[in-house]
């Protein structure tokens, strides 16, 4: 028997359900099923169509890109169950969330918890009607994984401070409208010299260039700051406080690039079933190449198990509140697992599996090629795999340098 | 490292320095620029030949040195170092199959030209995307040849074939009856599918049942001689690299997590020497060459793999740049893990070979 609290709660889902179908039903265009959010991927925009922008205004309105954020700064102002029914009835119509990216990934949620009222009310609704592209002003030529070592400096003008310095490997630096940045406001401390600052990207004085990957494209810059004015009310919290937001939003970015939905979607299809177009069969279905067969096999279990984690880490973090400590695995994990099925499916694929261009190449085996390529990043941004295996040790282990 | 004679440090010498100094990355930049399908410098080819680098294999009698595979694979690992794009490992395996397999008269014909850099030659031999010897349709009637192959390597350049049918291995030239597609692969080197449509072909009548297999294996081990110059140069250039980054106020190479990466590493790479060496030296003396192949291709795929992947890994956000040059490292040894057996072949063949 259901308690009558938990079936008040089942009924208002299952009305809530139904609202979100009908939602679907109403604004959800047949012509985008299964396309993908613009926003949420690295290798930059391509414009928008009228059909798109319908649907990103639609889910933006009713602030449902970001579910669960506060009404009052443009968000769904739903619970976590609510936000899973949007997700899950989304899906099963093949409707993506056009609000995304590095606003809705990692500023936004830095933003609401350490922002004054005023910034909360400038900056998040624009996130959650998904208008403005947000940018990550960290890493510097000389500031990487030792990302406290950060020169760029912003020297205090009385109403503005005046930025001066380098970052580089900026994502989407060339398309975005706004950057939130670290950057160093005193000199006598490496940490509490620190501070947190939102940039304008068309500033006079920002400048961005390019950077080729190995994959072909450009997703990130390097972008110079010439005496670039930031007004003051763009400091977020106090001045030297700089260090514990920017690692605070880090944690949000590195529960992002492991989130189990995120990777769960690249892991797409089953790679026994790609195989077996690839490769011979036998008589009962098994791949005739054992080899091969036992390393797919040794894949998907410890895919299995990753999911299963990532799915504790919610319930964990749900029960404890905030980013579970269990993030530095599931990022280490998760980026190393999808490295792995991107090199396994090019054995799979053999020569078909290393294709660069052609019209001899399926589309999903050129992505492919390319994601290999692109997926190696996944273990150096947001905390190198190291960095990772240095919390472990220390934060979580206890492991310490002198003991 | 092997020891070498005094003809072979003479020349593995001479390949250091020409690679160095006339064949830096820099210069597979230009071909990769100069976007040909054949992707090679033809004046920089004519310039091994000169060396007498293609004839290295090849008897004195036909325009070689016969110096013997062990004294190739030191060229070849030199200039896999500088990721050097040219024939040469497709013309002397071609090479090698006219010596086991041809006649006197082929011998004759095509050994001095191939030697000269005047003809560059190379197997087609799979049909499908991964190595498999054992599913070839290709056939010939009336002396004229019939079939489809795949992802063959320095076909643009070529215009000679060693083509595998199913009753033997063939010579066919570039000609009426041979058409090419171009296949772009991640290395931007030559790659191409072959439809040989009734092109006049010449057995080669000798070497036995086993010549398709003794060619391939003289196919991994060449092979691997250039993933050896590959996983040297990633590895060098990364413990260079390691040694002079700072970060938290310290240069990298002192962080323990990273030392003990890299002295695996350098174990993983003192042990593919050691196999890449022996198949070679096993191709020179005739003797277990067919497990030494195996032996020598499985731990160059497994080494280079590992190798190239931390090449970018410990460099960081640099190594995901094209401006550097490791990813071209890892776009090219991903090619020749799936050249003549890869991994998960190369196991189950060992195994076979060792009769489990
Ligand atoms: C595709 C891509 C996108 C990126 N996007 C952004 C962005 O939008 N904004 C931004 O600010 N930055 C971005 N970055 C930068 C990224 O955060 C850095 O590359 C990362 O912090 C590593 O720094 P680094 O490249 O300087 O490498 P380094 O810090 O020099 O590290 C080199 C190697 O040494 C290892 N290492 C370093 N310290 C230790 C240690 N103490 N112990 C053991 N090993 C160690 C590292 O793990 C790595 O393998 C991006 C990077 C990439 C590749």
């Amino acid at each position: 028997m259901p308690t009558q609290v938990e079936s008040d709660v089942q009924t208002s889902e299952d009305a809530f359900r139904t609202e979100v179908r009908q939602f679907l039903a109403t604004n959800f265009p047949d012509e985008l099923k299964g396309t993908g959010n613009m926003m949420a991927g690295l290798d930059g925009p391509t414009d928008e169509n009228p059909v798109q922008k319908k649907w990103r205004e639609a889910v933006g309105g009713r602030g449902w890109g970001t579910p669960t954020w506060p009404k009052e700064y443009g968000g769904g102002g739903l619970t976590k169950g609510q936000a899973r029914i949007i997700e899950h009835e989304f899906a099963k119509v093949g409707a993506y969330n056009p609000i995304g990216g590095m606003g809705v990934m990692m500023f936004g949620p830095t933003l609401l918890e350490y922002g004054d009222e005023r910034q909360k009310l400038e900056h998040i609704p624009p996130i959650c009607r998904g208008e403005i592209r947000w940018c990550q002003g960290y890493s510097e030529p000389n500031a990487g994984s030792d990302l406290a070592n950060l020169q760029t400096f912003a020297v205090d003008k009385g109403d503005h401070y005046l930025i001066n310095g380098q970052k580089t490997w900026t994502s989407g630096g060339q398309w975005a409208d706004k950057c939130f940045a670290i950057v160093r406001t005193d000199r006598s401390d490496k940490h509490k010299g620190i501070s947190f600052m939102l940039i304008d990207m068309d500033a006079p004085g920002v400048e961005v260039r390019p950077i080729t990957m190995i994959s072909g494209t450009s997703p990130f810059c390097e972008t110079f700051f010439t005496d670039v004015k930031v007004p003051k009310e763009n400091l977020v919290g106090k001045e030297g406080q700089g260090w514990t937001i920017g690692k605070r939003l880090l944690q949000h970015e590195r529960t992002n690039i492991s989130g189990g939905g995120r990777l769960a979607g690249m892991m797409g299809q089953s790679l026994g079933d790609i195989a077996k177009k690839y490769c011979e069969t036998g008589g009962d279905g098994a791949l005739v190449n054992k080899v091969l067969r036992d390393k797919i096999a040794d894949l998907e279990i410890r895919w299995n198990s990753f999911l299963l984690t990532a799915r504790r880490a919610v319930e964990e973090s749900k029960a404890q509140g905030g980013v579970s400590e269990i993030s530095s695995v599931l990022k280490k994990v998760g980026t190393k697992l999808a490295q792995d099925r991107s090199e396994l499916l090019i054995e799979i694929r053999g020569f078909q599996g290393l294709g660069w261009e052609g019209d001899e190449f399926g589309d999903d085996e050129l992505e492919d090629v390319r994601g290999w390529l692109f997926g190696k990043a996944a273990t150096i941004y947001g905390g190198s795999t190291e960095v990772q295996n240095n919390i472990i040790a220390k934060r979580v282990l206890g492991m310490l340098d002198h003991q | 490292m092997a020891v070498l004679s005094e003809e072979q440090e003479m020349l593995r010498n001479m390949a250091r320095d020409w690679a160095t100094k006339e064949s830096p990355v820099s210069e597979f930049r230009k071909v990769r620029a100069a976007g040909q399908p054949q992707a090679y410098n033809a004046d920089a080819y004519a310039a091994m030949a000169e060396m007498g680098w293609v004839g290295i294999i090849i008897p004195e009698a036909h325009g070689g040195s016969d110096f013997g595979f062990s004294s190739a694979g030191l060229v070849v690992e030199e200039l896999g170092k500088t990721l050097t794009a040219s024939p040469l490992v497709a013309t002397t395996i071609a090479a090698s199959a006219i010596l086991l397999g041809g006649s006197d008269a082929q011998k004759a014909k095509w050994l001095p030209r191939l030697a000269s850099g005047e003809t560059v030659a190379t197997l087609a031999i799979d049909e499908g995307a991964h190595c498999d010897p054992s599913a070839i349709e290709t056939s010939v009637s009336g002396g004229k040849l019939t079939g489809k192959k795949a992802f063959v390597h320095e076909a643009h350049g070529a215009s000679l074939f060693v083509v595998a049918a199913k009753d033997g291995l063939y010579l066919v030239e570039k000609g009426d009856g041979v058409s090419l597609t171009t296949r772009k692969l991640t290395d931007q080197r030559s790659h191409a599918d072959i439809q040989f449509a009734g092109a006049a072909a010449e057995k080669l009548e000798g070497g036995g049942d086993s010549l398709l297999g003794d060619v391939l294996d003289r196919a991994r081990v060449l092979s691997a001689a250039e993933m050896l110059g590959m996983a040297q140069a990633v590895f060098d250039t990364t413990l260079d690299y390691l040694k002079q980054r700072v970060q938290f106020n310290q240069v990298l190479a002192t962080f323990q997590a990273l030392q003990h990466r890299m002295a695996d590493l350098f174990a993983d790479l003192t042990q593919m020497r050691s196999a890449v060496e022996a198949g070679l030296q096993a191709v020179d003396s005739g003797f277990g060459v067919a497990r030494a192949a195996t032996i020598a291709k499985a731990e160059a795929n497994r080494v280079l793999h590992a190798i190239s992947n931390q090449g970018i890994q410990l460099h960081g956000g640099i190594g995901m740049t094209d401006e550097f040059n490791v990813g071209f490292y890892l776009k090219r040894a991903r090619v020749l893990e799936a050249s003549w057996g890869s991994s998960s072949y190369l196991r189950d063949r060992f195994a076979r070979l060792s009769g489990y």
